[in-house]
């Protein structure tokens, strides 16, 4: 979960570095393994389907199902995009232009679905309203999981771009609603565009919603053929299809995000002149109360009756506190293994600029557009096949963690390497220190606030994380993510609710605590 | 401390020439000052000095040693050059004490009297267990040349470094590094873009423009005796008079005066007599002397302003700034008189 936010900031964000473009070998040889093992899971697959031989590839391709099945994601991903979108938006707006009352409740309310996963969401309504399963609940459940990737870049668009330019176009004569569609809007759509984006790569990626809510989309077509089948090359070819649109999405995100519509001169924002609804703010400030109320309080208020529910029937506390404690354990060694692999690579793209750097920054971050059971699905093949000592044991997890979560990693140590100036590591080496040094002495304690933040945050991703922890989990563990999926499985709702709930916590209050830090970092002058 | 030499030093960033030919010596314990507009390669001399740019060609050597040059480039941390760059660059998460210590010998850092000594050479004694944020601007700079300072270097590298400061604070935080300097006895190479910093601070001054030197002299011949019109014009304020000159003495709209820098051969020559505004006076009416002129406006600075006159009559009006102290007088005729010889420069 990087927030685009922090993405958006992270992108516009100039490389500071002017000293020599030459990699040392200390940063450059670690980085080269850490692309190399974020290319592995793509190069076992294309490996695999090779295999599989030009005809078995396109009898499975040219499958009326696959076909269908393409579609099928692609109206999921499409109808989730465009509701986020406008919720999104609307939200923002609402929170920062507007006299609604109770507005900073609503900004301060409206990122957090962000932190409820996906398939916890999926448990708390299908075990409410049966009917939900197939596309409408899938819908349901995706978008109000979403709509922040939309809702947090639009915020922070909507705060940076300059209220002078509004207040021209009124003063040439422009009605409020006209400058809203002509010039707020047009202010706002690369951030929405680009939010967008992420909304349909996160949809096309999720396995645990859709398949709690038992809609055949790619991701869930994927497992049950893995699970059912002796021949893999069906889901291995589908995953590379999978990929493939992951892949091109992507692409449309990060060239979106470059375009950016820069703020011309440097004027200091100030407070707006908020739009007043009159009679509009009941319905408005209504409508924003359904999302909040659908989006957090039904799935918690859902996964408390199931949890008092389950009370009475009595709770597995042994196996929770085992479930806890082995989740902890799994993200821990994730966000740590992640963090090693992250900081050479955030490093050479803060300081050392140049086009070996760049290769190897955008191969980490493939990551991003990789589905999490599709990584899961090739260290599976590979583990049997290449390394069965490591299948089904911590290792194995901990690589497919490093693939899917490297690249949030990279970007805080990046981020927070960039904000120390290049003078000082430069004043450091005059004074004797060697390369080596310098990274000991200066950028790394001077960075490890931000590291430390980034670090945090892939613990949390970890800790939620489904479909990689369910095929690679080491046998006989179980983490919170796959008790509940287990559980919600056999349609043991009472028994799943204590570990929703426990995610919920888990996730929820570090979030809030994040975005504080992030707030008051950005309140400080310098 | 040891002398810088720089020989015939090429240097190419991407493919545009920023260092061409550059020739300089900063005797031992001595400050240089590298005086140029923005642009000119002052600082890319700098850093090739520092070990950060890899020359083209030409040599570096500190003393006896050949940092560049000849197939062989230092590392930066081996030179024993101590950089001071704008701003200071402290490291935020260390005290001063901790600053100061960090270019010692591991088991020096902890407890050596070395930094209390340059903290006191810098004047900022009892300040080692305070934060580089505590500081103000002048504090963080004087902690920053006590920083270089305390390993000993061979050479002290100031980049602008009193630039980051406001007005007030600049001219005392300048005199403060230049005796801390002096007492340490550090050979120093300064860079600015600021005249008054190269003049008041150095003991010789290049004037570095368009990748090459210009003249290297001391700050009084710089000022007074610029080689060119270009280094005449960048060195200070200038009024420039068309002229004739031969023999020694050029005709020019403030009458007859008598010139340096005329070129051997001594015959009729055509070209520009420049003078230094303080080197006109205003007179009285009453006098007779010098020109005739007008005061059409001026700037006032406190300390002094510069008096702009209209000399020349209407047939070839001609503009000169005249530094007075006091006031600005007000509009109406005036007498210019000039004291020293200017210095003149063939068309």
């Amino acid at each position: 979960m990087t927030t685009p936010e922090a993405r958006a900031a992270d992108a516009t964000r100039a490389p500071t570095s002017r000293g020599s473009s030459r990699v040392p070998f200390f940063l450059g040889a670690p980085s080269v393994v850490v692309a190399g093992i974020t290319l592995l899971p793509i190069a076992y697959l294309l490996v695999r389907t090779a295999e599989a031989g030009a005809s078995r590839v396109a009898e499975i391709v040219l499958r009326e199902r696959t076909v269908l099945l393409i579609g099928r994601s692609v109206l999921l991903a499409a109808l989730v995009t465009s509701l986020s979108i406008a919720i999104g938006v609307g939200l923002a707006f609402l929170a920062t232009r507007t006299d609604l009352p109770g507005r900073r409740v609503l900004a301060g309310l409206a990122p957090l679905p962000l932190a409820i996963p996906s398939y916890v969401a999926a448990f708390a309504w299908i075990s409410a309203v049966p009917e939900l399963a197939g596309l409408a609940g899938s819908v349901l459940v995706l978008t109000l999981c979403c709509y922040p990737y939309v809702y947090l870049p639009v915020l922070a668009a909507l705060r940076r771009a300059d209220p002078g330019v509004e207040e021209v176009a009124r003063s040439l004569g422009r009605s409020p609603s006209q400058v809203f569609r002509e010039v707020t809007l047009r202010q706002v759509r690369p951030a929405a565009a680009a939010g967008g984006l992420l909304v349909a790569l996160y949809t096309l990626s999720d396995f645990g919603a859709v398949s709690i809510l038992r809609y055949d989309v790619f991701t869930r077509v994927i497992y049950t053929a893995y699970r059912s089948s002796f021949d893999r090359s069906t889901a291995a070819v589908l995953s590379l299809i999978l990929v493939l649109l992951t892949v091109a999405i992507s692409v449309g995100e990060s060239r979106v995000r470059r375009r950016d519509i820069a703020r011309v001169g440097a004027g200091v924002s100030r407070a707006v002149q908020p739009v007043r609804l009159g009679g509009l703010r009941f319905p408005l400030g209504g409508a924003a109360g359904v999302v909040l109320a659908l989006a957090l309080v039904f799935p918690i208020g859902s996964l408390l009756w199931w949890f008092l529910n389950g009370l009475s029937a009595g709770i597995d506390g042994v196996h929770l506190a085992e479930s806890v404690a082995a989740t902890a354990w799994l993200a821990l060694l994730g966000a740590v293994a992640c963090t090693l692999g992250a900081v050479p690579v955030g490093i050479l793209a803060a300081r050392h600029r140049g086009s070996f750097t760049t290769v190897v920054e955008q191969i980490t971050y493939a990551g991003h557009a990789l589905p999490g059971i599709v990584v899961a699905l090739a260290l599976v093949f590979l583990g049997v096949r290449v390394v069965p000592w490591v299948y089904q044991e911590a290792p194995l997890l901990v690589l497919a963690y490093v693939v899917l979560f490297v690249p949030t990693a990279v970007g805080a140590v990046r981020s927070s390497v960039a904000q120390s100036s290049v003078r000082g590591e430069e004043v450091a080496r005059s004074l004797g220190a060697t390369p080596t040094d310098v990274l000991r002495r200066v950028t790394l304690p001077l960075a490890a606030p931000g590291i430390g933040a980034g670090s945090a945050l892939v613990l949390l991703t970890c800790m939620k994380e489904l479909p990689a922890t369910l095929l690679l989990r080491p046998t006989g563990t179980d983490t919170l993510a796959t008790s509940l999926w287990t559980e919600t499985g056999v349609g043991a709702y009472g028994a799943a609710a204590p570990y929703g709930l426990a995610l919920v916590v888990l996730a929820v209050l570090p979030t809030i605590w994040l975005m504080r830090l992030t707030d008051r970092e950005r309140g400080t002058p310098r | 401390m040891s002398t810088l030499s720089i020989r015939d030093l090429d240097v190419t960033l991407g493919d545009h020439a920023v260092l061409r030919g550059v020739d300089l010596e900063v005797p031992s314990g001595s400050i240089t000052a590298v005086l140029g507009p923005s642009g000119c390669g002052k600082t890319t001399l700098l850093r090739s000095v520092a070990g950060f740019v890899r020359p083209e060609s030409g040599e570096v050597r500190i003393g006896d040693v050949l940092v560049s040059g000849a197939g062989r480039h230092l590392a930066p941390e081996r030179r024993g050059v101590a950089l001071v760059p704008q701003e200071g660059a402290l490291f935020p998460h260390l005290t001063v004490g901790q600053n100061v210590a960090f270019g010692l010998p591991r088991a020096e850092r902890r407890r050596s009297p070395r930094v209390a000594e340059v903290l006191d050479l810098v004047g900022l004694a009892g300040f080692a267990a305070r934060r580089p944020a505590e500081l103000s601007g002048g504090q963080q700079q004087r902690v920053a040349l006590a920083r270089a300072l305390a390993p000993d270097p061979s050479l002290v590298l100031l980049d602008e470094p009193f630039s980051a400061l406001d007005a007030a604070l600049r001219e005392s935080v300048r005199t403060q590094v230049r005796e801390a300097l002096e007492r340490s006895r550090a050979t120093a190479l300064v860079v600015t873009h600021d005249q008054d910093e190269a003049l008041s601070v150095a003991d010789s001054v290049a004037v570095l423009d368009d990748g090459r030197i210009q003249m290297h002299d001391s700050p009084q011949a710089v000022y007074r005796s610029p080689s060119g019109l270009g280094v005449a014009r960048f060195v200070g304020q200038c009024v420039e008079l068309p002229a004739s000159v031969s023999g020694g003495v050029a005709v020019t709209a403030l009458g007859p005066m008598r010139v340096e820098a005329v070129p051997p051969g001594s015959g009729l020559a055509q070209g520009v007599v420049v003078l230094r505004p303080e080197q006109l006076r205003l007179l009285p009416l009453t006098t007779g002397e010098g020109t005739a002129g007008e005061v059409v406006g001026g700037e006032y600075f406190g300390h002094d302003a510069l008096v702009r006159v209209r000399i020349g009559g209407n047939d070839s009006p001609l503009e000169v700034q005249v530094r007075t102290l006091g006031e600005i007088p007000e509009r109406g005729a005036v007498r210019v008189g000039v004291s020293g010889p200017g210095r003149f420069y063939p068309a």
